[in-house]
């Protein structure tokens, strides 16, 4: 009967898991929440309401509707702009640290906590 | 006039610190019982004097006293009451002065409640409050005079930022000080206990309120400052990763952290260390913030006026209270051996920490990694909400989960989890989610478990919220109304941010006056554009009407552009009409050099849910303040 | 091992520290010298006031090309004008590409002010300039025969400039 709950459970999860094959945000909004007004404080260009806002969002369109996908687009972007147009920094040399560091002292803290556990566990045993 | 009063207050306050720092150092060597009356006086003397500048400064906004640069800068004659009060601290110079009076009325009213607790502790508390004190003061005096004079005496004032003009935003910077700043009292206490050999179990129950306290202002002010984003600056967000919003989130994580652990110090007298760590940090945090929004370091949507020389004043401080924290804490930190059992609120707690500590360090990383790439390397990037959402969410799941359970679980050693109950309320929560995905046709599975996960943190707390309302057997198990609550208010706060962030519908459109768009299920039309004439400002109030697809009117908006006189600046006003599940927010810009206009339309589910769950965890924190246990 | 520990901690606190201090003095102001190096899009412009198109792989022809983004509605191209008429006597290519303009207003401005350009780009909508990594007019630069970008100037010539691309170009 417990066996029976817990693969009902985990079919639950793993439907939900592979439902996941499309993405159903609007392309174009998506991007253009990715991207940095450069010429705006600290703003997207969704949020934007600049003159430069306007002419990324229709070239975003362009690019769009020409079939480029998203990944393509903020290539070609980056290589007319920088990275610093890209709120989402592509994983590459310079933001190694930036992705992996949150995980080491994720990982870091794990240890410190098992160590406060394994004492206890030595304890036990005397 | 009011100008120079404001200077000899201020110098006046400044003498008195120095005066306290000394009488302080002297009773310490002193054999008494508790400090004398005289530093109690003197310390109420510096409140009032403190109280005074501030009081001066207020009423030279109010009587629009423009032969002061600051009032001149950023009043107006014709502005409305409740901005001309605002407007004090709603610019570097104003919000530097009520900084240090938080830091004044911590400091007495800190000491004022714990005389006769031990007087070396309270003395050395008082000194180190007061070095804060005298070096903001000094910051205040060299670089940043709120009561500087300008001579000849301009007519009218330049007028407060408009987009600062917000009642939201009037309350927000005075919430968030007492947040932030406020935690500069357990900062001050930390290192004294150290110094002063004090009892960490003293510690914890004479630092435990003002943690709280910081703790409950801090998410308020994070909150109204969030509202302030959502309904002010009209691009139709509530939070947007941005380094000052940055700012006052990393002393959270700490607050949060720390009044969890410090519960560990006070009832099972362990991880005093770990304490004096996070109240070091809480405030430590807090300046670095500072620092990094008014040294213009970083580029941001708040820009106080930048000025080098201040971010430099800030580091220079920020290194000494660092280097001294550091000094002190090797010094004089006692050895520690502590151990808790795997089942326990102890490693519970513990675990909260663990996670507060990652986000924390995750929101520092994004905040400041753009800054050394380009010291480094001199390249640019930019950080923006994708690297946070990607980063943290996943870590929420877990931290539901743990959430939901570490109320329930007792002090050394706890009973083992029912897995028939978890098992169940899983059960529950995955059907309830299925429901959801069927019925809105979602496909984002980190949305879908973050739901399950948040559900089941909801139920587990109304569960447990309902046997605890029902009967008084539950005295046994520790479990504390206020944390359900307050846990129960993080569940919705998080299963409603999902929903809103799959649920919202957003269209941006170009559009000319009396044209009609075709959206998905929606048409759009933006039938009219009139202009007023306002009191400081002219606005372009355009006529959107939002139909269905059978042409069925869903909203009429009226969405504005205002052009304010003085200082002159477009704001985008947004027009929302809100109910308890949805609401329809348009905004409108115009598009230079043609006669179409940009118009954003949201269908944002849940806002005003969001809202209120927030609400809930400061409930839940108000619950424990006026509790009887505290 | 507490002494190694404090040791570690200073050093890293005071390298954050450092860094800090030297993030002070780095200029906020965006630039887009990322570009500089890299070849220009090959593109076809619309030729103003004609039907006809022009591909960007036609400046091969020239030993330098300087490409000028310009519009009747911008203050400071009016400013920098007589800095490219003075390059244009010096024989320098310049391509003019005006932007999110109309077409009217900008025959009217070449009128009053006179035309440096040899060639003149129209880009209404301003998407063609985006190719160019521009953001904010005036902006100009300068490509050599291989298309590779190798000066970028952001804001209006000034007699430096001018001197500047004069020495580049003559050098070869």
């Amino acid at each position: 009967m417990k066996n029976f709950k817990q693969l009902f459970i985990s079919l639950i999860f793993f439907g939900i898991l592979f439902s996941n094959l499309f993405a159903n945000d609007n392309l174009q909004n998506k991007i253009y929440k990715n991207l940095r007004c450069i010429v705006c404080q600290g703003q997207s260009i969704a949020d934007s309401n600049s003159d430069f806002a306007n002419t990324i969002k229709s070239v975003v369109n362009d690019k769009v509707n020409e079939g480029m996908n998203e990944k393509q687009i903020y290539n070609f972007l980056s290589q007319k702009y920088g990275d610093w147009i890209l709120y989402n920094p592509p994983l590459k040399g310079n933001s190694y640290l930036l992705w992996i560091l949150p995980y080491v002292f994720f990982i870091i803290g794990a240890i410190v906590l098992f160590f406060l556990l394994k004492k206890t566990l030595k304890h036990k045993r005397y | 006039m009011l100008s120079e009063l404001g200077n000899l207050s201020v110098l006046i306050s400044i003498i008195l610190s120095f005066f306290l720092i000394f009488f302080s150092l002297r009773e310490l060597k002193l054999n008494l019982i508790k400090p004398t009356s005289k530093i109690i006086n003197l310390s109420r003397l510096q409140l009032s004097f403190t109280i005074m500048s501030f009081i001066i400064l207020l009423l030279g906004y109010l009587f629009s006293d423009f032969s002061i640069i600051n009032v001149y800068e950023n009043s107006h004659s014709t502005k409305p009451l409740l901005y001309k009060v605002s407007g004090v601290w709603g610019n570097h110079e104003g919000s530097l002065l009520l900084w240090i009076n938080v830091l004044v009325i911590f400091s007495y009213l800190f000491f004022k409640k714990n005389i006769g607790v031990n007087k070396k502790f309270q003395l050395l508390t008082l000194i180190f409050q007061n070095i804060l004190i005298l070096g903001f003061f000094i910051f205040l005096v060299t670089t940043s005079n709120p009561f500087s004079k300008i001579f000849p005496v301009p007519q009218e004032g330049l007028g407060l930022n408009p987009i600062l003009q917000d009642p939201a935003l009037a309350i927000h910077p005075p919430l968030l000080y007492l947040g932030f700043v406020g935690s500069s009292i357990y900062f001050s206490a930390a290192l004294a206990s150290l110094i002063s050999k004090f009892d960490g179990k003293n510690f914890a129950t004479v630092s435990k309120p003002w943690v709280l306290i910081s703790w409950l202002f801090q998410t308020l002010g994070i909150l109204v400052g969030s509202i302030w984003a959502y309904y002010e600056l009209g691009w139709g967000g509530y939070w947007f990763w941005d380094p000052v919003e940055n700012s006052s989130l990393i002393p959270w994580f700490l607050m949060t952290a720390l009044f969890h652990s410090i519960l560990v110090l006070e009832k099972r007298d362990g991880i005093y260390l770990w304490v004096i760590i996070l109240s070091i940090l809480t405030f430590t945090m807090s300046v670095t913030g500072t620092f990094l929004v008014r040294s213009g370091i970083l580029n941001s949507v708040h820009t106080f006026a930048n000025d080098p020389s201040r971010g430099m004043f800030i580091l220079t401080f920020l290194s000494i209270m660092i280097f001294s924290s550091v000094y002190i804490f090797y010094k004089f930190s006692p050895t520690e051996e502590r151990s808790f059992k795997f089942f326990s609120k102890e490693f519970f707690i513990l675990t909260n920490n663990w996670f507060m500590i990652f986000f924390l360090i995750t929101v520092l990383i994004g905040t400041i990694y753009p800054i050394f790439l380009e010291v480094l390397t001199s390249q640019k990037i930019s950080i923006g909400p994708p690297y946070y959402n990607t980063v943290l969410a996943p870590f929420l799941i877990p931290l539901l989960f743990i959430m939901a359970y570490g109320p329930k679980t007792s002090w050394i050693i706890s009973k083992p989890f029912k897995i028939k109950k978890i098992l169940f309320t899983l059960l529950i929560s995955s059907l309830i989610t299925f429901f959801i995905i069927f019925l809105i046709d979602q496909k984002n599975y980190l949305i879908n478990i973050l739901l399950i996960s948040s559900l089941y943190l909801i139920l587990q707390s109304l569960f447990d919220l309902f046997k605890n309302l029902d009967n008084k057997k539950q005295k046994k198990t520790f479990v504390n109304k206020s944390s359900l609550v307050s846990h129960l208010g993080f569940g919705l706060f998080i299963f409603f941010i999902s929903l809103n962030s799959i649920m919202s519908i957003e269209y941006d459109l170009n559009i000319k006056v009396g044209e009609k768009k075709q959206l998905n299920e929606f048409e759009i039309s933006l039938d009219d554009l009139k202009v007023y004439d306002d009191k400081n400002f002219k606005k372009f109030v355009g006529d959107v009407t939002i139909l269905d697809n059978k042409n069925n009117i869903i909203e009429k908006l009226k969405p504005e552009i205002r052009i304010y006189n003085s200082p002159e600046t477009i704001t985008y006003e947004a027009s929302i009409k809100s109910n308890i599940f949805s609401d329809t927010y348009v905004t409108m810009s115009n598009i230079s050099r043609s006669e179409f206009y940009n118009i954003k339309f949201h269908k944002k589910p849940f806002m005003n849910l969001i809202w209120l769950s927030t609400i809930l965890i400061v409930f839940g924190g108000f619950l424990r303040a006026i509790g009887r246990k505290f | 091992m507490r002494k190694i520990i404090l040791s570690l901690t200073i050093v890293l606190i005071s390298l954050i520290i450092l860094i800090l201090f030297l993030g002070l003095k780095t200029k906020k102001i965006y630039d887009t010298k990322d570009i500089i190096g890299k070849p220009i899009s090959k593109l076809e412009l619309k030729i103003l006031n004609e039907n006809n198109n022009f591909n960007t792989a036609d400046l091969r022809k020239n030993n330098f090309t300087l490409i000028n983004f310009w519009a009747s509605w911008c203050a400071p191209c009016k400013k920098e004008h007589k800095h490219l008429i003075s390059l244009k006597k010096k024989n320098i290519k310049i391509l003019g590409i005006n932007f999110k303009d109309k077409t009217s207003n900008a025959n009217e401005f070449l009128k009053k002010l006179g035309n440096p350009y040899y060639l003149i780009a129209s880009d209404q909508e301003g998407k063609t300039s985006v190719s160019f990594g521009v953001y904010g007019i005036p902006e100009t630069i300068l490509v050599n025969k291989d298309l590779i970008i190798v000066k970028k100037y952001i804001g209006p010539l000034d007699k430096n400039d001018v001197n500047k691309i004069l020495e580049i170009v003559n050098k070869k």
